[in-house]
């Protein structure tokens, strides 16, 4: 599909994944849950187009965490794409979850610049201390561990992001410190 | 609607309300994660509680380049004099402002003329660090949108890329391609619908400069793109930038917003027919975005699959249109070829590799942060002279640039120049501007595997080569780093490379093997020294 963006709006049902419980045409959810208002904000101000897919996928992320089901058909219906196409999306890009994450998160740059200066160790010792290879969250959902393909701070390497704040230079001990005192928090 | 009496008032009143002292602080990412902004906050009360207010401003501003001592704080005095302060804390940040009371500060003094700054020649970084990026003011005040100005009344568009083509600047995302070149091919293209892109999608690991500019200078990229946009006959453009990147994007959407209200971006700008506008479009993660037809792809809101070329976007790319890719960086250049020339441009670097590159100088070396050197600056001068050779008394073992599509340049090499032919001739490329320094407590393999597992998690999975070949590749290197693997296993291996780079669709899997083809070149040995004995082999399968 490759319509200019003005023109890309009504070609929805295809694909034999038609909207079929379309709520009122640009109502919100039936649930009533307010994140859906905030979402209809953000497709109303990207009037609708199919190329805004990837913006709408962020904003349902920030809004929900993560992206459910819900959401994503939520997505298609209001887009009028094929669910298969908006799940392709999804998965395609790394930055989308399709899992709930643990309620704080570290993440251990991988950049080359990280790498050669120990990032490895502290994925080990946050992996030895806590069990959570990269990509998995604790069991009592508090700590979620991922890693980055470079964040850019390569100048102040190895670097981690702890819930959204970059930290440089960072040392096992650093990290299992933030980690512990999360934990601890509860 | 703006003029450029107007343009050049702004600029006048924003140098006359400067203050005497300028104490500059850095608030690029890099330093900001080192506590910049707390350490802005002190120097902001300091003056304050001094009360020097109408003689001393603290300005906010983008990254001055020695990010590995950040923070950065500098003091431009009335005399014309500047001091360096680093790694500044917020506890000792507020004694720099007592020094201009004579008072002695606790804070470490830095060193303008060391060889990390004094071989640098900021063309692309020249606003980088002096301005305010969020103020448009600022951008102004040094000469910033002139020179649209003057393309859009003086110049035509095939004198704009003219001037381009004659400055010999070449693409700065890796691949070298003659930028006028680009812009003639596109301009000449029938239609009326063209798109300008701007590819910020900054994969590859290491490389931090058009982060930096972005987030430094974010205006200069505007102006490249609009000048772009006139030459080729677009009026709309977009900025591909990567999410993890939010100081960039808040720059660049504040630029954005700013040059609208003054009219610089939007409908007849500078009162003539020429419209732009530019959208920001946010990646989520994903390598291969960096390939131009899938970035096409990625702003279409599709997965960003690549597809085969020809068509080039330049005949058929955004929404099928005629398109104009660009990087950060060579966008960067436009202005300031404008402004001085391209008989000036075409003086600095080498014979075929003209102006400068940034590098960003990282890994096991003693300097970390952003360099702007001229094109044929050797890499012994990059690493030992502005680098400061490697920490601890180790012995420096190679330089990795090109990131993942990239290669090493052995210690035993480093007096080649360094320009996009001499790189190429070495088995290695230019790339977007990563030079990764490995000590001798690395293992090449360990690297040639490390950028193999980046391959194979970035293949899109389109095409059989890349998708299936990066898996095998680096299954091989594996073994051999476990010691597994036979001469078999290392044979396969070569086989493996030539293949995915000769059938792979895209850039990503043609250039993925490397890696693993340069550090055999030069370090074979390492390979080798891990094999089993045939014989061996023989019996464990």
């Amino acid at each position: 599909m490759s319509a200019p963006p003005s023109t890309a709006a009504a070609n929805g049902a295809v694909n034999g994944v038609a909207p079929s419980a379309a709520p009122s045409a640009k109502g919100s959810h039936p649930s009533g849950d307010k994140r859906f208002k905030a979402l209809d904000a953000t497709l109303k101000r990207n009037r609708f187009q199919q190329d805004a897919l990837i913006e709408i996928l962020h904003k349902a992320q920030e809004l929900f965490g993560y992206l459910e089901e819900d959401v994503l058909l939520y997505v298609a219906r209001q887009l009028k794409l094929p669910v298969s196409r908006v799940f392709g999306v999804a998965t395609f890009y790394h930055l989308f979850s399709l899992k709930p994450s643990g309620k704080h998160t570290c993440t251990v740059c991988l950049g080359t610049a990280c790498y050669v200066k120990g990032a490895g160790e502290l994925l080990a010792a946050l992996e030895a201390e806590f069990g959570v290879k990269p990509g998995e969250t604790t069991a009592d959902g508090l700590l979620s561990v991922v890693t980055a393909r470079c964040i850019g701070a390569c100048g102040i390497a190895p670097a981690t992001v702890y819930d959204g704040k970059v930290a440089g230079k960072q040392t096992t001990e650093m990290v299992l410190t933030c980690a512990r005192q999360w934990q601890a928090e509860g | 609607m703006i003029d450029l009496q107007q343009l050049q008032d702004i600029g006048q009143q924003e140098r006359d309300r400067r203050k005497p002292v300028r104490i500059r602080c850095c608030t690029a990412a890099g330093c900001q994660s080192s506590g910049a902004c707390s350490v802005k906050e002190q120097l902001d009360g300091a003056v304050a509680a001094a009360d020097l207010g109408d003689r001393v401003a603290v300005a906010g501003v983008g990254c001055m380049r020695f990010c590995g001592r950040g923070p950065l704080v500098a003091v431009d005095h009335e005399d014309g004099t500047s001091q360096l302060y680093e790694g500044v804390t917020p506890e000792n940040a507020a004694s720099i402002v007592g020094t201009l009371q004579g008072q002695p500060t606790t804070a470490t003094l830095g060193d303008w003329n060391h060889p990390f700054f004094a071989h640098q020649m900021p063309i692309v970084l020249e606003n980088s660090g002096n301005i305010d990026p969020e103020r448009i003011e600022e951008y102004i005040a040094v000469g910033g949108y002139q020179q649209l100005y003057r393309a859009l009344h003086d110049l035509s568009p095939e004198a704009v890329v003219k001037e381009i083509s004659a400055s010999g600047l070449r693409g700065r995302g890796g691949g070298g391609y003659p930028t006028g070149l680009k812009w003639a091919t596109v301009a000449k293209m029938p239609g009326d619908q063209k798109y300008v892109i701007c590819n910020a999608d900054e994969g590859d690991p290491g490389a931090f400069m058009d982060r930096s500019v972005l987030e430094s200078d974010p205006h200069r990229i505007l102006e490249g793109m609009a000048i772009a946009a006139y030459a080729i006959g677009a009026n709309h453009g977009y900025v591909y930038v990567r999410a993890e990147y939010p100081l960039a994007i808040a720059h660049l959407q504040t630029a954005i917003k700013q040059a609208k209200r003054l009219g610089i971006l939007g409908s007849q700008i500078f009162d003539t027919d020429f419209d732009f506008k530019v959208d920001i479009r946010v990646g989520a993660g994903a390598f291969v975005c960096g390939e131009e037809t899938a970035l096409i792809a990625s702003i279409e809101g599709k997965r960003g699959n690549p597809r085969p070329r020809p068509p080039y976007p330049a005949q058929s790319g955004l929404w099928q249109s005629p398109t104009l890719i660009n990087n950060v960086e060579t966008y960067a250049n436009v202005a300031a070829i404008l402004r001085r020339g391209s008989e000036w441009y075409a003086r600095i670097g080498t014979e075929k590799s003209k102006g400068t590159k940034v590098f960003a100088l990282t890994g096991k070396v003693e300097n970390t942060g952003l360099i702007e050197v001229p094109m044929g600056t050797t890499v012994r001068r990059i690493v030992e002279e502005m680098g400061g050779g490697v920490p601890g008394g180790r012995q420096v073992k190679a330089v990795q640039t090109g990131g993942p599509s990239g290669g090493c340049i052995p210690a035993h090499l480093f007096d080649t120049p360094v320009d996009y032919d001499s790189l190429l001739a070495l088995g290695t490329m230019m790339g977007s501007g990563g030079a990764i320094v490995i000590d001798d407590e690395t293992d090449m393999v360990d690297v040639a595997r490390f950028y193999m597992d980046f391959c194979r998690s970035e293949s899109c999975g389109k095409c059989v080569p890349c998708r299936a070949g990066t898996v095998q590749m680096y299954e091989l290197l594996d073994r051999i780093l476990e010691g597994r693997a036979t001469e078999r296993d290392l044979a396969s291996l070569e086989r493996l490379c030539v293949v995915v780079k000769d059938t792979s669709l895209c850039g990503l899997g043609m250039s993925a093997p490397n890696p693993v083809i340069s550090t055999l070149r030069y370090f074979r040995h390492e390979y080798e020294s891990r094999l089993r004995s045939p014989m061996a082999a023989g019996h464990g399968g």
